[in-house]
């Protein structure tokens, strides 16, 4: 399959879809979004490339923005800075990259590789490497794989230029680039580790973007139709509904710099009687059903506003919100022993053996 | 005290007479097209028992839809030169960048961006580009432009840069209007930053408006200082009005439910507030309407600012009815009711004619809806009921139940019970609750920041002092102040236990 176009329409509905896959985490995609509308008013076009297509030594990056989501709503988002991640690290490396692609499908980050590749004019590479969102460095495909974390190189908007050169871990490196990140003002754009194609061919996790695409313009056909925005969502994507009903408590707290608590919700129409509870840690990460955990990480769990079919966030959640809770099956590469380690509930700090929906 | 409450509403401009705390007269006059006929209507309509012959007035405090209806309606609005302190971030998103094409081209006279604004710990992001302000400032002044907004990146937190920038921008524009959006608070650059740019587009608008109230309070011949009922429930002198129109944005709602606070003698309820087409719900804290905390649509342009939280849904006294199926509203006849209303001898069957003749109304012609059986009544009932209910419930933010006021000329459509509700209160003049709210309105101080290590008590205590010191600067009496709202939110990937707090305190106006 050839390179294809990326519509404005495919943009708007990648912004809702990659906030579904978001998992309650991730940040808003709206200004990634008011980008891409500017850059293609302007007349930039981006091209999206299936993994496959790649030749093995192909180099690829893999971009995403890091930091507060509250400094990003104040320095806004400008689409240049992505890329100079991307240029900082074609001159400390030497490598050209043949496509750019995104660490995370869910939220915000989606939207980082489309800003890249209109200003250096390569494709994007229809893959991410958690297939939704994920609070921590380490819980990604590539660190599953084993592959090397460095180098790593992170921007900001004044000019400001660092490179992570050597770290033994992927924990170092989350600690290490947490800390430059917080320097430069709690908010760094970030070119990951290079890949080569053979690696983004055998880890990465593919047609992600694709997939993103089709459940926001599933969402949106469905809203402009009137009909069922969850039962649309589950047309394109082999989901499962756990549970409707409304939320009835939020408990929030900051620990480690990571947004934790937990939110309940009291069951409506089939699910009367039932109670949910899902814990999260920026993301949704274990869902209990009258004491009972039915669903956890690494099947995505997805909280939707029942009526616009649009995820809910953990940072925005609130009493009386009437939700629709879907599980989608997670990227097979966290479902071996080491994948589970990284993402499992353990990960987490819960202990319970992983229990898929799916099994 | 004797004050003077008037809400002029879409359909009808509503007084009130206030004195020592009871309502002595309340009237309805038709809103005018100029807005302070109706307001001089309305003031005749008070003085025509005598109420007010020889009687010291200590304020006429209005509240209304003038400044909001003007964005929607894109009518009365002037061209505003935008500064954004922010360079280098922020370049590819510039001011306007996301408001619907028709309003931006109404309301765009230019946009400069200049270096400058904070980090979110109070570290200058980049030092301010003075020059460059007074490089804009004298491009805007050969352009014609008399109307400024002017932004900077975590300016709620250090307001400094925007203050120093309206300075210079003073001295090359000495009659020019200026806003910063630091005065209209919160987080969220872009939508601070459009709160500030319709402010400042309303500019022409408020200072020709307020001058017409003053006049219009002259004409009746009372003497008493005028007062612009605000989004919160509180007032702001006219003074302070005119520079910051947006601030009563939403006050038609709002001086609803705190009417009927007042009136009920509560402060924690919720209220419904039932129209002719749709009935608002929100939530008293405090005898305060509780504030949105998230981005809300003005004309189209995404905002953040005090606003109250609301939701409205499509019921209220005009609401068409459908038999089969079911279904009452979203479709309502409005002002039209008195003549396409079936028990006025129209043709459109709505909640009032189910009223009629279920007898609950006394109004219009009962035969004319005789043929409307009893059954059919109380599932209608029951279906208005329903939508309320859950209305409601959306509204609530913690289970158990929660007592309710009704008020608004459709509170006929709310039962006595109700799921979630543990009782419903009517009250006598609920029909002005609205300018029973704003006859009563108080003064506010608000403070909304990011504290770093500081204990969690700290934190608060610091924040409250400045919202008190910032309530006594609105007018405020010292003495009485009172902290209605504290919350502090945990802020997530911020290092050094990083909290935001938000305390909102309010007092009597002071004596002038």
């Amino acid at each position: 399959m050839p390179l294809r176009d990326i519509t404005l329409d495919d943009i708007e509905s990648l912004a809702v879809g990659a906030w579904v896959l978001g998992t309650g985490g991730g940040g808003s995609p709206y200004l990634g979004l008011l980008n891409m509308r500017a850059l293609y008013k302007e007349g930039h076009r981006v091209q999206l490339m299936p993994a496959s297509e790649l030749e093995d030594d192909d180099w690829v990056a893999a971009v995403s923005n890091m930091g507060a989501p509250l400094v990003g709503q104040e320095r806004l988002t400008d689409s240049r800075t992505i890329a100079r991640a991307v240029d900082l690290m074609e001159r400390h490396t030497g490598h050209r990259f043949r496509g750019i692609m995104a660490l995370e499908i869910g939220g915000g980050n989606s939207i980082q590789p489309l800003m890249a590749a209109a200003h250096l004019k390569r494709p994007v590479i229809d893959a991410d490497m958690m297939g939704r969102a994920y609070p921590e460095a380490q819980m990604t495909s590539v660190a599953v794989g084993d592959l090397t974390p460095c180098p790593l190189t992170t921007v900001d908007v004044r000019g400001l230029e660092s490179v992570v050169e050597k770290v033994p871990t992927w924990k170092w490196m989350e600690r290490v680039s947490r800390k430059i990140c917080v320097e430069y003002g709690s908010i760094a754009s970030t070119c990951k580790a290079p890949r080569t194609g053979a690696e983004v061919k055998k880890w990465g996790i593919h047609g992600t973007t694709t997939k993103a695409i089709a459940i926001g313009h599933a969402v949106r056909e469905a809203q402009r139709r009137h009909e069922d925005p969850v039962a649309a969502i589950l047309a394109v994507e082999p989901g499962k509904i756990l549970f409707r009903g409304k939320v009835v408590d939020v408990e929030r707290r900051a620990t480690e710099g990571f947004l934790r608590g937990r939110t309940r919700f009291d069951g409506m129409d089939e699910d009367r009687g039932s109670s949910l509870e899902i814990n999260f840690q920026n993301e949704w990460i274990v869902a209990w059903r009258d004491g009972k955990p039915i669903a956890m990480s690494p099947d995505l769990i997805c909280v939707l506003d029942s009526v616009a079919g649009e995820a809910v966030g953990t940072e925005t959640i609130r009493y009386g919100q009437r939700v629709t809770v879907i599980a989608l099956p997670p990227p097979p590469v966290f479902l071996s022993e080491k994948g589970l380690q990284h993402v499992g509930p353990r990960a987490f700090g819960y202990d319970i053996d992983f229990k898929s929906v799916f099994a | 005290m004797r004050r003077i409450g008037i809400d002029v509403g879409g359909t009808n401009t509503d007084a009130v007479l206030i004195e020592e705390g009871k309502v002595i007269r309340a009237v309805k006059a038709p809103t005018s097209e100029d807005v302070t006929t109706g307001i001089l209507e309305s003031l005749k309509g008070l003085g025509s028992t005598g109420a007010l012959k020889d009687r010291k007035i200590d304020g006429v405090m209005i509240g209304t839809t003038h400044f909001i209806n003007a964005v929607v309606q894109r009518r009365h609005l002037t061209k505003v030169g935008a500064i954004r302190l922010g360079m280098p971030a922020t370049a590819s998103l510039p001011p306007f960048c996301d408001w619907p094409d028709d309003l931006a081209a109404l309301v765009r006279g230019g946009v400069w961006m200049v270096e400058g604004g904070h980090e979110y710990d109070g570290r200058p992001f980049m030092l301010l580009d003075e020059a460059a302000v007074l490089k804009a400032a004298e491009e805007m002044k050969a352009a014609g432009l008399k109307s400024v907004g002017i932004s900077a990146i975590f300016s709620p937190l250090d307001p400094s840069h925007e203050k120093r920038a309206a300075e210079l921008v003073a001295k090359v524009l000495p009659d020019a209007s200026i806003t910063c959006s630091s005065d209209l608070g919160r987080i969220g650059l872009l939508e601070r930053e459009n709160a500030g740019l319709l402010n400042a587009a309303l500019a022409d608008l408020a200072r020709d408006t307020i001058a017409a109230f003053e006049k219009a309070i002259r004409d009746s011949g009372i003497e008493a200082p005028l007062f612009i009922t605000q989004n919160d429930g509180t007032v702001a002198e006219a003074s302070q009005a005119r520079r910051l129109p947006v601030y009563s944005f939403a006050s038609g709602a709002t001086n609803s439910m705190r009417g009927a606070a007042y009136l009920s003698g509560l402060s924690d309820a919720m209220v419904v507030d039932v129209g002719g087409t749709t009935t608002d719900v929100g939530q008293l804290k405090h005898g305060f309407p509780r504030e949105a905390n998230s981005v809300v649509k003005v004309g189209g342009v995404r905002t953040l600012f005090r606003m109250p939280d609301l939701l409205s849904i499509g019921l209220g006294g005009g609401s068409h009815v459908q038999l089969d199926p079911l279904k009452v509203g979203p479709l309502s006849v409005g002002y039209r009711l008195l003549k396409e209303g079936i028990a006025f001898g129209g043709k459109q069957l709505t909640t009032t004619d189910i009223a009629v003749a279920a007898g609950v109304l006394d109004l219009g012609d009962k035969a004319r809806v005789a043929h409307i059986d009893a059954a059919t009544c109380k599932a209608v009932f029951a279906e208005a009921a329903r939508m309320a209910e859950e209305a409601i419930d959306r509204m609530k933010t913690e289970a158990g139940d929660v007592p309710l006021i009704a008020v608004g000329g459709g509170a006929f459509l709310i039962p006595e019970k109700l799921a979630g509700v543990s009782q419903v209160i009517h009250v006598e003049h609920g029909d002005c609750a609205n300018a029973v709210g704003a006859a009563i309105a108080q003064v506010s101080g608000e403070c909304d920041q990011i504290f770093k290590d500081l204990t969690r008590v700290e934190a608060l205590s610091t924040a409250q002092g400045i919202a008190n010191d910032r309530a006594v600067a609105a007018g405020a009496d010292r003495a009485t102040l009172k902290t209605i709202e504290s919350e502090d939110m945990p802020l997530a990937y911020l290092p050094g236990n990083s909290v935001r707090v938000r305390v909102r305190v309010v007092g009597d106006v002071a004596a002038s």
